[in-house]
């Protein structure tokens, strides 16, 4: 969490918006890549694909 | 060819923490001397530093403990030792500061693939993933990491994050004996930048200008060491070396020199560049150049690692240092021209080339140059725990003037006699013990004078990449032989590299047109012009061996090919041992100087332990291994033949 507050903050204090959806989805693919690795989501993310 | 005029830009500092504004970075006052953990790491070349208010206490890179040249490692041991070395633990410490900003890299990392979007899908697929997993959560990796090292409550870690340049600005100008100086960092990249002019004032630095990626002289000579066939962040040296076979007569260099700066670097007066980014992939690709269109420019393929060298590699070589100097030399009268300062400080990778760094003291712009001896990514770790207590934490700074604050970079671990005897005892080797040192020198200028080669290690290893005198190998400079026989018989390396003297601070305006000192090994000054012998006529026409081994001085080992030298000046304050040694040779010869070249094979670290100086003797041709104050003479050691049991394989730099 402490990590996501100071990428946020960072993108405020840059005032560089355009960052916030690439990274949310960067983030998003690398959970889902993380989590399908071990198996408990995985089968979601095959009905996904 | 596109050209932009492209100026350096104004800066906008952004404070210590991932995110803060400006307004924090203001001096806060602080009652004690702060202990403070400096780490870079995770690129290249890790390292830590701790400093106590204005004390540095001890530094020293990964790569020597792990025995993995430039390791990008979290430097778990580099931080045990200093924390050991001051006495602390992990929660005893002010602040840990890292030397870069992360996610500033990241912003670069991302405007970069998507301004040469749909390019660059190959190598955003290699490095996302990377990212995303690892570096973005860099605090998470080095809470990780400090738990390697040792207990610690995470609650009492202060964690700060420095520019990458301002970490290299104060790695030279906080330890400078200069209360005001001019800065200037030039290296591949930072986070955004990759050359800085700031102006350094007591306790404070005020970034004035910056030249922003992709534009970056660093990355410009890296490329050029990757086109000539040597390693990207470690055969820089090797290509710095090369130069001086090039043919500053000859019309193919001039050819090279107008056809990079017609083509591929357009440099403005202020000494910014604007690199045409159509001959370049490493913004984007896996590589440095875009090869095709560099052998159309230049009329030959990119050299594979290890081929052979032909004249139009050296030419190349002295073209892109010829280049290198006018922008160093630009950015010099620029940083002179917005601060107004007699002083000059120096840091990052390009602060290493010392033939710049020669020619740049020479043109007089500043009264004083100081370079930080650990110019690279490694001393940025001690910048960066320096820039959190003078502008953080905003102690109070005093000038040590006229010394700096480096201690001569003997900032690494010693090793006790109770040590060293274990060692011996583990080995099972051979050595004599001398109680007096004076004898000890004496045996050792004998061995010297008599044409052979001595593994010299003694007390605090050095921070940086220059061996100065603690984890040396020496020999006379004289012998006519050396330099071939330390290339291939001890150093296992290419036969063309160069070797260095240490020399006498007080003798060494008689070997060089010196009129500085150089600590550090910093400076490429030329030979004497009594030391030089005349030249046949058809030198340039010789083949590039036969042209190395023509004799050129009486201190034939350690000139180079155009008359210069790599000096180091050892003082008497900073290493009396190294200095009486040199003294004791110049008693017996006359010459108050040696070659002094890194205690190392070719791939290897500079040896840290006694152990690893003993292997690294056993397995090359070295006759004497000198440890403090016991002497190794090689055949009476045990199996001393069978070099192959010591051998251990490093990768190829």
């Amino acid at each position: 969490m402490e990590a996501l507050k100071d990428l946020w903050n960072f993108i405020r204090k840059r005032k560089a918006y355009w960052l916030a959806p690439i990274i949310l989805i960067l983030v998003l693919i690398g959970v889902l890549l993380v989590f399908g690795g071990t198996g408990a989501l995985a089968p979601f993310i095959y009905t996904l694909f | 060819m596109q050209l932009g005029f492209f100026n350096f830009k104004t800066t906008n500092l952004i404070g210590f923490l991932q995110y803060y504004p400006l307004q924090s970075i203001l001096s806060r006052n602080g009652n004690y001397m702060k202990k403070i953990l400096g780490i870079s790491a995770f690129y290249h070349d890790s390292a830590a530093a701790l400093t106590i208010g204005d004390d540095i206490v001890a530094a020293a890179q990964e790569e020597r403990f792990t025995r993995d040249k430039h390791t990008p490692d979290f430097p778990t041991n580099a931080i045990k030792y200093c924390l050991e070395e001051a006495g602390l633990e992990i929660d005893e410490l002010d602040a840990i500061v890292f030397y870069d900003k992360p996610l500033l890299k990241f912003e670069r990392l991302l405007q970069t693939y998507y301004s040469f979007s749909p390019k660059g899908l190959l190598s955003f697929l290699k490095a996302i993933p990377v990212w995303v997993k690892e570096k973005m959560f860099l605090k998470k990796l080095i809470y990780d990491g400090l738990k390697e090292v040792g207990e610690y409550d995470k609650k009492q870690v202060k964690l700060l994050f420095p520019e990458h340049h301002l970490s290299h600005a104060a790695s030279s100008f906080f330890p400078s004996p200069h209360d005001t100086a001019a800065i200037l960092t030039v290296d591949g990249v930072g986070e955004w930048c990759t050359a800085t002019i700031g102006l350094g004032e007591g306790n404070k630095i005020k970034v004035l200008k910056e030249l922003e990626f992709p534009h970056s002289i660093g990355l410009l000579y890296t490329s050029f060491t990757y086109y000539l066939g040597f390693t990207v962040n470690s055969g820089e040296y090797k290509l710095m070396g090369l130069a001086p076979y090039g043919n500053p007569e000859s019309e193919e260099t001039f050819r090279f020199v107008e056809l990079i700066k017609g083509n591929i670097v357009d440099i403005k007066e202020d000494g910014s560049i604007w690199l045409n980014q159509s001959y370049f992939t490493y913004a984007t690709g896996l590589k440095m150049t875009n090869n095709k269109k560099w052998a159309e420019l230049l009329g030959f393929e990119r050299r594979e690692a290890e081929a052979d060298i032909e004249q139009y590699h050296c030419n190349l070589a002295l073209a892109i240092q010829i280049v290198t100097e006018e922008v160093v030399l630009k950015m010099a009268r620029e940083a002179k021209r917005i601060t107004g300062s007699d002083n000059l400080c120096m840091a990052g990778g390009v602060a290493l080339n010392c033939v710049a760094n020669g020619k740049l003291i020479r043109e007089n712009i500043f009264k004083n140059v100081y370079i930080q001896p650990a110019a690279g990514d490694a001393g940025g770790a001690l910048g960066a725990a320096l820039a959190a207590n003078y502008i953080y934490y905003g102690a109070e700074r005093k000038v040590q003037s006229p010394n700096d604050n480096m201690k001569g970079s003997y900032l690494g671990p010693s090793y006790s006699g109770k040590e060293i005897e274990l060692m011996n005892r583990k080995v099972k080797a051979v050595c004599t013990k001398y109680e007096d040192y004076t004898q000890l020198t004496k045996e050792v200028a004998n061995r010297l004078e008599e044409g052979l080669i001595i593994g010299w290690f003694q007390g605090r290893m050095e921070f940086g990449p220059r061996a100065l005198g603690n984890r040396s190998i020496i020999a006379d400079a004289r012998n006519l032989e050396m330099q071939k026989k330390i290339n291939l018989k001890i150093k296992y390396r290419e036969g063309f590299r160069p070797f260095a003297p240490s020399v006498l601070a007080e003798d060494a305006s008689d070997y060089f047109e010196l009129d500085q000192p150089s600590p550090y090994m910093l400076t490429v000054s030329p030979i004497a012009e009594k030391r030089k012998v005349k030249l046949p006529d058809n030198y340039y026409d010789l083949s590039m061996w036969e042209r190395l081994y023509t004799t050129r001085s009486d201190i034939q080992s350690i000139t180079h090919l155009d008359f210069s030298a790599r000096v180091q000046t050892v003082h008497r304050e900073t290493n009396p041992r190294y200095w009486e040694l040199i003294n004791t040779f110049k008693e017996k010869t006359n010459y108050g100087l040696v070659i002094n070249t890194s205690f190392n094979v070719r791939g290897e670290p500079i040896v840290c332990t006694p152990h690893d100086a003993y292997r690294c003797f056993m397995s090359t041709d070295m006759d004497y291994l000198v440890i403090d104050d016991f002497v190794y003479s090689k055949t009476e050691q045990p199996d001393w033949e069978n070099k192959d049991k010591w051998l251990v394989k490093f990768k190829m730099d």
